[in-house]
């Protein structure tokens, strides 16, 4: 190699574990210095255990999800989705490949949709979400729920609560005037099972009946 | 009173309230008490072994509760039998999970993290360091076509005279490829295990069959099935995905064995290119001829398909040429090439989908050789009966799904010349292809209940990877014991219930509706003798008279001997209508109609759903599926949604899904025949055909991407002008 510099590959260049956590603790430190009391500082400065790095490592987050406010300490790297079914139980947010090309884990953040699987736990602090287990009032059944399963507009089901939070969101921002533009802001939320057709339909169904979503 | 809801349209999905609102759970979505994380750490070579893998800077990071690989992994007791006569090669089979040094594939799994949270499990996979030594590897199936072996009991047939095909006035021969296409159902693969005792194991799994799951575990483990209990009451879609036990859920069950904890495992979407299965990448070539007139005079089709190094995966791309067409002449042969890659699996419509894409391209060629239309062709040489056995069909109706398809198309408007039709600056071309596939009855128990508030509960091992089974079953029930659906829970998707195959084949309607057929009719009878009467029953009424809190049967139910007498087929015909952009290439599927000969259909709504989706299913089959691997390191380079392209809302037209809706007489009491193949199976050509007729250009190699239509412009300009 001519270089006196060695090509460095991308797997020399990961965080060992120890040097990640060093680095994570002086950051949250600082944030935990602003958030919490003294007594847990001391702690913090004179025990450099796991467990405690483990508390240390974790964010504040004030989030409102469905109408309900939590207060939650997560790691900054927890993804809202992950957030969303690991912690809070609420499954039907839907994991389907971690980088914003499926959509299943669409998700409304103060009224707009978003991927949550690219939106960072940390990210909504004083935000508010709505997933699917939020969108029925009671045993009332949302208009696009409703219209999904008049229309057939899913097989497995997997896609369909993303779909469904898409699908409302769609008409919100004013993008269901046409088949031709409902498939367009429709296709960032993927169906395997290819219920496209049915879910332009109840789209359009929603969308004529003007209802408001 | 009958459920108004069971007419014409058909029932609304009975689970479709629980989808639409995020209740549905899937395999993922249980937490046991004290569940851990499990990640897998894939090898980065293709082929060769490894010295040894550094897992300490894992075993310290947070959380990590245990790295596993075959170093420590403790021994699998199904792995260490068959392989004991020393000398000997391996006996061929399924990959085996941790089982020793050995590389096969890149990205075959070396280890698993096991951590106390997700992220913390997924970052020390991270630091999971392997070091192999490397060995030459092949994973081209186009340079390796020379070491193909025959396939197993699908390698060669002749009926009549060989290449006689040769001998036709007219006559065509060319070679036609698929790429590898993966399943990538939209719920990850994923399974929680968790032992409840030494011998005693609960999983939470992805499954098409949680009894065939319930055998693998037991046939892995060495421990009684009865002890083992497999739930998937929810699941993502599969399409052939989910079918055995895969690597990863031997990784999640020991992992739990290890930790003694619950473990879960969720496969990442790249992992689902290379750890599930895929469509087998398959070169074909057809000779076919014909008189002048249009009458087959003989077929010759050959196949090679791609398999692992470890396992012979066999499907049957050639039998389509065998039994679709009356052809006194067919020989076929079929060759699998081992490569270093992962194992191939069933894809839904499996080999007979790639076998069809030729097959129907090469009618298409030698319809446009003829100057004869391509329905025209297809009715001259319609099979009165099974080409292959001689027996009767037991039911066929494919000449009115010509017919039907072909209004509802608008194929009068096709032109017959190619590249002679624009329309805003497009060509526009038509198309259509058929498909067939066997329609199976296999055995399955169905439990029935009638309980004293006239509710009746369905009981059966059935799963439902999405076209609507417990839909059609309640259907079936409503429709015997003439009470409201609303009335019927269907129970499924728990190993604990009584038999029902896998969801595959196309069979479940016609396997399990049997069951839930014959226990709902022999329920009723029950009722009618305790009443003395033969009229519909108040069961209620009659449960409350002789004080019984409820009353069940279990039936059993296979077919008969009519599997024997008659050749049982369900068919299917595509029509496409296609704009080809003649700059660019971009082919838009403007209009699909699809025919389907099922025998009758159960359940009206969910099969229409199942029709279209499987439509779209081929029409991303033709149009832009490809898995591409760098053959330079044996690694696929597109695993993930923004490389492998599937298609999107954008892509997809209103596709009409049309039922001659007449039932099958033999193949069991509800005249039902399978649909899931053949929704799909047909389609690829049905659309390289109409993208024939648009274009005049002929693509052979799938998908019909842009890059292969480039040039049309001038071609179509001398065509068209």
């Amino acid at each position: 190699m001519s270089d006196k510099k060695p090509c460095k590959s991308p797997d020399n260049e990961v965080l060992s574990g120890e040097s990640r956590r060093e680095f994570l603790k002086k950051s949250t430190l600082l944030t935990a210095i602003a958030l919490t009391p003294g007594v847990a500082v001391k702690a913090a400065e004179g025990q450099w255990d796991e467990k405690l790095a483990g508390v240390f490592e974790k964010m504040l987050l004030h989030v409102e999800v469905n109408g309900v406010k939590h207060s939650l300490m997560v790691e900054p790297r927890v993804t809202l989705l992950d957030l969303l079914r690991e912690q809070l139980d609420l499954t039907g947010t839907k994991k389907g490949c971690d980088h914003g090309q499926c959509g299943a884990c669409t998700v409304h953040v103060d009224g707009h949709r978003v991927n949550s699987c690219l939106t960072l736990g940390v990210m909504v602090n004083d935000k508010k979400i709505t997933t699917i287990e939020g969108l029925a009032k009671g045993d009332q059944l949302h208009p696009m729920q409703e219209a999904f399963l008049k229309h057939d507009g899913f097989q497995c089901g997997y896609c369909t609560p993303g779909q469904i939070m898409s699908a409302v969101a769609c008409i919100r921002e004013g993008h269901a005037n046409s088949e031709g533009e409902i498939r367009e802001y429709m296709s960032g939320n993927i169906c395997r099972c290819g219920a496209y057709p049915n879910i332009v339909n109840a789209i359009q169904e929603v969308k004529d009946g003007g209802q408001t979503v | 009173m009958k459920d108004s809801a069971i007419n014409k349209e058909g029932l609304s999905r009975i689970d479709g309230r629980l989808k639409v609102t995020g209740a549905a759970r899937y395999s993922a979505e249980y937490t046991p008490a004290g569940m851990v994380y499990g990640v897998l750490v894939g090898s980065t070579i293709t082929k060769g072994s490894i010295r040894s893998i550094d897992t300490k800077a894992a075993e310290k990071a947070p959380g990590v509760l245990a790295v596993i690989s075959h170093f420590n992994c403790p021994k699998i007791p199904g792995y260490q039998i068959a392989s004991t006569e020393a000398g000997k090669p391996e006996p061929k089979g399924t990959y085996k999970l941790f089982y020793n040094n050995k590389i096969l594939f890149n990205g075959q799994p070396i280890a698993v993290v096991v951590a106390d949270t997700f992220e913390r499990a997924l970052f020390a996979a991270t630091l999971v360091k392997a070091q192999y030594t490397s060995q030459a590897y092949q994973t081209s199936l186009k340079n390796n076509t020379a070491s193909a072996f025959a396939a197993g009991e699908n390698g060669e047939s002749k009926r009549g005279t060989v290449a006689a095909w040769k001998t036709a006035p007219v006559k065509l021969e060319q070679e036609y490829v698929i790429p590898s296409e993966v399943h990538n159902p939209m719920e990850l693969h994923s399974i929680i295990a968790h032992w409840d005792a030494e011998d005693k194991l609960t999983v939470w799994d992805k499954t098409q069959g949680v009894k065939d799951t319930q055998d693998g575990i037991a046939n892995i483990f060495k421990i009684p099935k009865e002890n083992i209990q497999v739930n998937s009451k929810f699941v993502g879609g599969a399409f052939g995905s989910a079918l055995q036990v895969w690597p990863h859920e031997v990784a999640a069950i020991i992992a739990a064995r290890v930790v003694k904890r619950p473990v879960k495992l969720m496969l990442g979407r790249a992992d689902m290119f290379t750890s599930v299965g895929y469509r087998p990448h398959t070169w074909q070539k057809i000779g076919i001829g014909a008189t002048e007139d249009g009458k087959l005079v003989g077929i010759s089709h050959e196949a090679i398909g791609q398999t692992s190094t470890y396992e012979d995966f066999n499907e049957e791309p050639v039998s389509v040429s065998r039994s679709t067409y009356a052809c006194p002449n067919v020989n076929t042969n079929y060759k699998l090439t081992a490569l270093d890659i992962g194992s191939p699996t069933w894809m839904r419509g499996p080999g007979e989908a790639t076998g069809a894409f030729a097959l129907e391209s090469a009618l298409d060629e030698l319809s446009y050789a003829l100057n004869i239309d391509p329905i025209e062709l297809r009715l001259k040489n319609y099979a009165e009966t099974d080409p292959e056995s001689g027996k009767p069909f037991s039911s066929k109706y494919l000449n009115e799904a010509y017919k039907m398809g072909a209004d509802h198309i608008g194929w009068t408007d096709r032109s017959p010349k190619p590249a002679s039709v624009t329309k805003d600056g497009w060509l526009i071309g038509y198309g259509m292809g058929g498909g067939m596939f066997g329609a199976y009855r296999d055995q399955a128990t169905c439990r029935a209940v009638m309980i004293a508030d006239g509710t009746l509960l369905l009981q059966t091992a059935v799963s439902d990877i999405g076209p609507g089974t417990g839909t059609a079953m309640v259907s079936i029930a409503a429709e015997i014991m003439d009470i409201p659906a609303g009335k019927i829970r269907f129970e499924m998707g728990d190993s604990s219930l009584p038999y029902a195959p896998s969801q595959g084949g196309s069979s479940i309607t016609a396997t399990v509706g049997s069951a839930v057929n014959d226990a709902c009719k022999e329920l009723k009878e029950k009722f009618s003798q305790l009443a003395g009467n033969t009229e519909t029953p108040d069961y209620t009424k009659i449960l409350k008279d002789h004080n019984l809190s409820k009353l069940e049967v279990t039936t059993a139910s296979k077919g008969g001997d009519n599997m024997n007498k008659y050749a049982m087929y369900s068919w299917s015909v595509h029509f496409v209508k296609v704009c080809v952009h003649p700059t660019t290439g971009v082919v838009k599927v403007d209009k699909v109609v699809c025919v389907a000969d099922s025998g009758h259909i159960v359940s009206p709504k969910t099969a229409r759903s199942q029709i279209v989706g499987g439509a779209i299913g081929g029409i991303g089959m033709a149009l832009m599926e490809e898995v591409i691997i760098d053959h330079r390191y044996g690694k696929l380079v597109n695993n993930n949604f923004a490389d492998y392209h599937i298609p999107v809302n954008a892509d997809i037209p209103q596709i009409e899904a049309l039922f001659i809706n007449k039932p099958d007489p033999y193949i069991n009491p509800m005249g039902a025949k399978g649909m899931g193949e053949i929704a799909l199976i047909g389609m690829a050509g049905a659309v390289a055909n109409a993208v024939y007729n648009a274009t005049g250009k002929r693509i052979r190699q799938l998908p019909i991407t842009p890059d292969k239509l480039i040039g049309i412009n001038q071609s179509a300009m001398v065509n068209g002008s």
